[in-house]
């Protein structure tokens, strides 16, 4: 019996949820059968159950509220009070459920109060209805009860003549196809798909995760300790069990995934009901609510998402009268929306409203002492104090965002999961704000470093771009005891590991150290650490509750050799570092100069130039290292090429266009490409801007560098081709730099996926490889015709067209590159593809997830290559 | 503390600094060879780190730091008592290991009122034994540190 109640707890509670919202629909669209219909047999359904578990009040209000439905149904005008009167008749269910829950037992109590407006209601509508014959045909006999009426019971003559009301079979199968006929929206709500799910308690998926977490650890562990023995007759077997524990941890995963609609569930009753109270019109929009991720982060956004969409109906949106005067219509929107980008969630909730008021926030800043009357701080940093405790500038507090709870909670709950919010505002045009939080909790990719000793992880996803200060060492300056480092063409506030944890110095010379330089949300700063290891995929583990308060730790986790190590809270460490920089530098700073795939259906940031005849030129951001300018001066010409000192070395520079010119004075812009440890300058006669754009191609071109021309913001722009360029400077080089066998290994990696491409391409060259990243079979086939060497290719097997294994066989049919290991990535891990890639001789089988397996499979390829050398 | 009908308690005894402890056997996970301890920067002076055993983390108590004694000379191996404590792992770091003492709980005397007070906050009570007396730890308090350290 308690599981029935359970499950009928959770069941009904849902249910209501959906006829909350349904209402709220309901009432913009009177005329919608198919949702007064759906609302009715939710509300039938509670109704039974509740009749049959045998719980009377329940049923006897769900009973008076089928009432009221079915009057509106037979025609009745939908009226907002009665819309209302159901609500609160919603509302009461659910807070008996809560005590249902709570004590087992239905409290005694009586709802005659709402069964009787109820009733009222029925009554009235029914008045309201055009005149219809009440006419029944056959005789009543009179019926009598012996006992009074229950609230909510009707007289037996009425249940008969419902009786007789009530078209027959024949009736209804017509009904129901007709219903059929209105579309195919029906099937999705639920009856059909239900045969296809399973309800699983929450504990028995936390239980499963445990075990796989527990699980990729021990993987971890045994990877690393057949990597210390290279001929082990372990490696192939567990190449497998690497592989399965891949597709079982990512299914686990899938099955802890919830969409964020679930979390918005109560968010438009919630809105009507506000708009009602504040005398606003308030739409909610809601966009990609089909959005999934974690339920364990789910939970915790949860109140804040709320409390934000409260904030916006409340303070955002302006009265009506406010709005028309200001020329905006009436009504106003709050619009939610959720996607998925690079690895994150991203969550915005924008209002059309007041936007956040300057002025005031300013005046309450100094009020509170965050800032003096003296320090004018830019409307962006200002508009980030309201994150500050105590920080609420609502002149009155309203009954409904007084609650005590200010921006300053919502953002410790999105701290407190990796997460980070930030808000854009214009002054009457309204505000954005946006929430990136992590997929999952559970398993993060992370860098692991060293300082003082001993190893940190430091979680990816706050991680932009790693400085080695070996080379650069004159670039780290200090400040009155700050120090900073200058990064392109900003200052970047940097913060020693060892000081920040209060480590022993080590006798770690400068040369060695590193910069990890973070972002988190828009302060981007950069950690000194004396060395970086590698990566690794680490499943969090929560330190002891005497640690908690440690803030710049997040967490433990053991690594594959078996030690435990600490990871680094990025929020933590902001907060120390302090920095709050504006959103612009967030751009500069994200040019990684990793992969040479283009996308070209997303958006990709574009660098716009001018060199030489004037037309407008562009090159994706990403593939540019650096912006310089130089003094023209100390350009130096050797053997005819200009050149320039940079970074301790020569650097080559070649004109992006056949009449550009160097610079006769003054100073010279430069885009520097970075590959492989050389560098290149690109002569440019200006920089221009930098869009972000979708990149097609529109004409492709003959000229050698241009890729063709695309349409830039309304502009035809040349789209330059770097692979091109980087030749032309390294011709030169390759005498000063004599191939020895320490040279990178040159690899070839191709992958349709975009996504694949940025996250894998980085990983390659971060151990050690040259990378060189195509989107198919095809594209990899002409860079190798074009003359390019490559050591080991690194190909996706499902790709549209030419597959990996037609790319395998032409390379095979080629002398030049029949020598070439392929290492085939699959998503399906099938013995049968195994086999099928052995046969096609393939070097080696690993699955996308994999990283580690990718890794040393290249690793053993490698030193293959060299023996048979 | 819970004592068993028959009156009598089973506890695993440790030498810190020439005294012996004793702590419940229901209240110890297991003995064991604290190694390779990881550091915790910014941790409360009581804790020496966190280590791995058997796939959990368990987070390392120096007792010697803990009762207020200065660091062991002799750098020997150390052991240590695993407890669970609110469903988190701690190993309290001794210097020696003893046997397992049966006791009655009868005999158990009350902690003397001029013991030292980190002492006095961490003891359940002391037994006279034939050549020696055992303070017996009370588990819970001992890990309560960190209001006593927030305080100071």
């Amino acid at each position: 019996m308690e599981d029935l109640l359970r499950e009928f707890l959770t069941e009904t509670s849902e249910s209501l949820d959906v006829v909350d919202n349904e209402l709220v629909r309901f009432e913009q669209e009177p005329n919608n059968d198919e949702i007064l219909g759906r609302i009715f047999r939710l509300v039938h359904t509670i109704k039974g159950t509740c009749g049959f578990i045998g719980l009377p009040r329940l049923e006897a209000l769900a009973h008076a509220a089928e009432t009221v439905m079915g009057k509106f149904r037979d025609g009745s005008p939908v009226t907002s009070e009665a819309v209302s009167l159901v609500l609160a008749t919603i509302d009461r269910l659910k807070s008996i459920l809560a005590e249902l829950e709570a004590t087992q037992a239905e409290p005694a109590g009586s709802d005659g109060d709402l069964i009787v407006q109820l009733e009222q209601m029925a009554l009235d509508g029914a008045a309201a209805m055009p005149a219809k014959e009440d006419v029944t045909i056959g005789t009543l006999s009179p019926q009598v009860l012996e006992r009074p009426l229950r609230p909510g019971e009707v007289s037996l003559d009425e249940l008969e003549r419902a009786f007789r009301d009530t078209p027959g079979p024949e009736e209804k199968k017509e009904k129901r196809e007709a219903d059929r006929r209105t579309g195919d929206r029906r099937s999705t709500d639920g009856t059909s798909s239900a045969s296809q799910t399973l309800r699983v308690s929450v504990d028995t998926v936390e239980r499963l995760m445990t075990m796989v977490s527990e699980l990729v650890l021990t993987r971890n562990q045994l990877l690393e300790i057949v990597r210390r023995h290279s001929e082990s007759e372990f490696k192939v077997p567990l190449q497998r069990l690497s592989n399965v524990t891949a597709e079982l941890q990512e299914g686990v995963m899938k099955t802890r995934m919830q969409p964020i609609g679930n979390a918005w569930a109560k968010l438009p009753r919630i809105v009507r009901d506000l708009a009602r109270e504040l005398g606003k019109d308030i739409e909610l929009e809601m966009h990609g609510a089909e959005t999934e991720l974690d339920r364990q982060v789910l939970d915790i956004i949860r109140d804040p998402l709320t409390h934000m969409v409260r904030n916006s109906a409340d303070h955002g949106l302006e009265m009506p009268e406010d709005r028309v005067k200001a020329g905006k219509p009436a009504k106003g929107t709050i619009r939610l929306s959720a996607y998925q980008a690079s690895g994150q969630i991203v969550i915005e909730i924008a209002d059309d409203g007041r936007g956040l008021n300057t002025a005031k926030i300013r005046k309450r800043a100094i009020e509170v002492g965050l800032i003096s009357e003296d320090d004018h701080p830019s409307e962006a940093q200002l508009h980030k104090m309201i994150f500050t405790p105590g920080f609420s500038t609502a002149e009155k507090v309203t009954s409904v965002s007084g609650r005590g709870v200010g921006m300053d909670v919502v953002k410790t709950n999105i701290d407190q999961i990796g997460g980070t919010i930030d808000l854009k505002s214009t002054q009457g045009r309204g505000s954005t704000f946006s929430i990136k939080i992590p997929l999952t909790l559970a398993i993060v990719p992370a860098l692991i470093v060293q300082s003082g000793g001993e190893r940190y992880a430091i979680p990816q996803v706050a991680v932009v771009e790693l400085v080695h200060r070996g080379s650069n060492a004159n670039l780290v300056e200090e400040i009155n005891g700050a120090l900073v480092l200058r990064l392109r063409d900003k200052l970047l506030p940097l913060l020693s590991l060892n000081q920040l944890l209060k480590l022993p110095k080590q006798n770690v010379s400068d040369a060695e150290a590193f910069v990890v330089v973070m972002q988190v949300g828009t302060s981007v700063f950069g950690i000194v650490v004396d060395d970086v290891l590698h990566t690794e995929e680490i499943v969090v583990k929560p330190v002891a509750s005497s640690l908690r308060d440690i803030k710049v730790l997040g967490g433990n986790t053991i690594l594959g050799d078996g030690s435990v190590i600490l990871i680094l809270d990025p929020n933590g460490i902001a907060d120390q570092v302090g920095a709050t920089r504006e959103e612009r530098t967030t751009d500069s700073f994200s040019a990684k100069g990793h992969s040479t795939g283009d996308d070209a259906l997303k958006s990709v940031s574009m660098l716009m130039f001018r060199s030489g005849s004037g037309a407008l030129k562009a090159v994706p951001l990403s593939l540019v290292t650096r912006l310089e300018e130089i003094e023209a001066s100390k350009i130096e010409r050797s053997s005819g090429r200009p050149m320039v000192q940079y970074r301790g070395g020569l650097m080559p520079l070649v004109p992006a266009d056949e009449s550009a010119k160097l610079a006769e004075e003054g100073m010279q812009p430069l885009l520097v490409f970075t590959d492989g440890g050389r560098s290149v300058g690109l002569i440019v006669d200006e920089i221009v801007d930098i869009v972000e754009d979708r990149l097609e191609i529109k004409v492709t071109s003959e000229t050698p560098g241009v890729l063709g021309s695309a349409i830039i913001r309304d502009q035809a722009t040349e789209i330059i081709d770097v692979a091109h360029f980087l030749p032309l400077g390294f011709a030169d080089w390759f005498h000063g730099n004599p191939g020895g066998a320490n040279e990178k290994k040159k690899l070839l990696f191709v992958d349709d996926s975009a996504f694949f491409r940025n996250m894998l391409a980085p990983v390659l060259q971060a151990a050690g490889y040259e990378v060189s990243a195509v989107a198919g079979g095809k594209e990899a086939l002409a860079l190798i015709e074009r003359g390019l060497q490559f050591d080991i290719v690194v190909t996706d097997i499902e790709m549209p067209g030419f597959d990996g294994y037609a790319l395998n066989e032409a390379l095979r049919a080629n002398v030049r590159t029949a020598h070439l290991p392929v290492i085939a990535l699959s998503s399906s891990l099938s013995a049968a593809a195994v086999a099928k890639s052995e046969r096609a001789g393939m070097h080696a089988y690993v699955a996308k997830f994999d990283r580690r397996g990718l890794l040393q499979a290249l690793k053993t390829a490698c030193v293959e290559m060299q023996e048979a050398a | 503390m819970s004592a068993p009908l028959s009156g009598e308690i089973e506890f695993v005894t440790a030498v810190i600094a020439g005294q012996l402890f004793g702590i419940p056997i229901a209240r110890v996970h297991d003995v064991f060879e604290a190694e390779r301890i990881t550091h915790v920067p910014l941790a409360p002076s009581e804790i020496s780190g966190v280590l791995n055993l058997r796939g959990r983390v368990v987070t390392a108590l120096d007792m010697r730091k803990r009762l207020g004694l200065p660091p062991s000379e002799n750098a020997k191996k150390q052991m240590a008592i695993g407890i669970d404590h609110g469903g988190e792992a701690y190993g309290l770091l001794v210097d020696s290991m003893g046997e397992v003492l049966k006791l009655s709980s009868d005999a158990l005397d009350p902690v003397p009122i001029n013991l030292n007070k980190d002492w006095a906050a961490v003891s359940a009570g002391i037994y006279r034994l034939e050549d020696r007396l055992m303070v017996v730890l009370d588990v819970d308090n001992i890990l309560d540190f960190k209001k006593d350290t927030l305080a100071a």
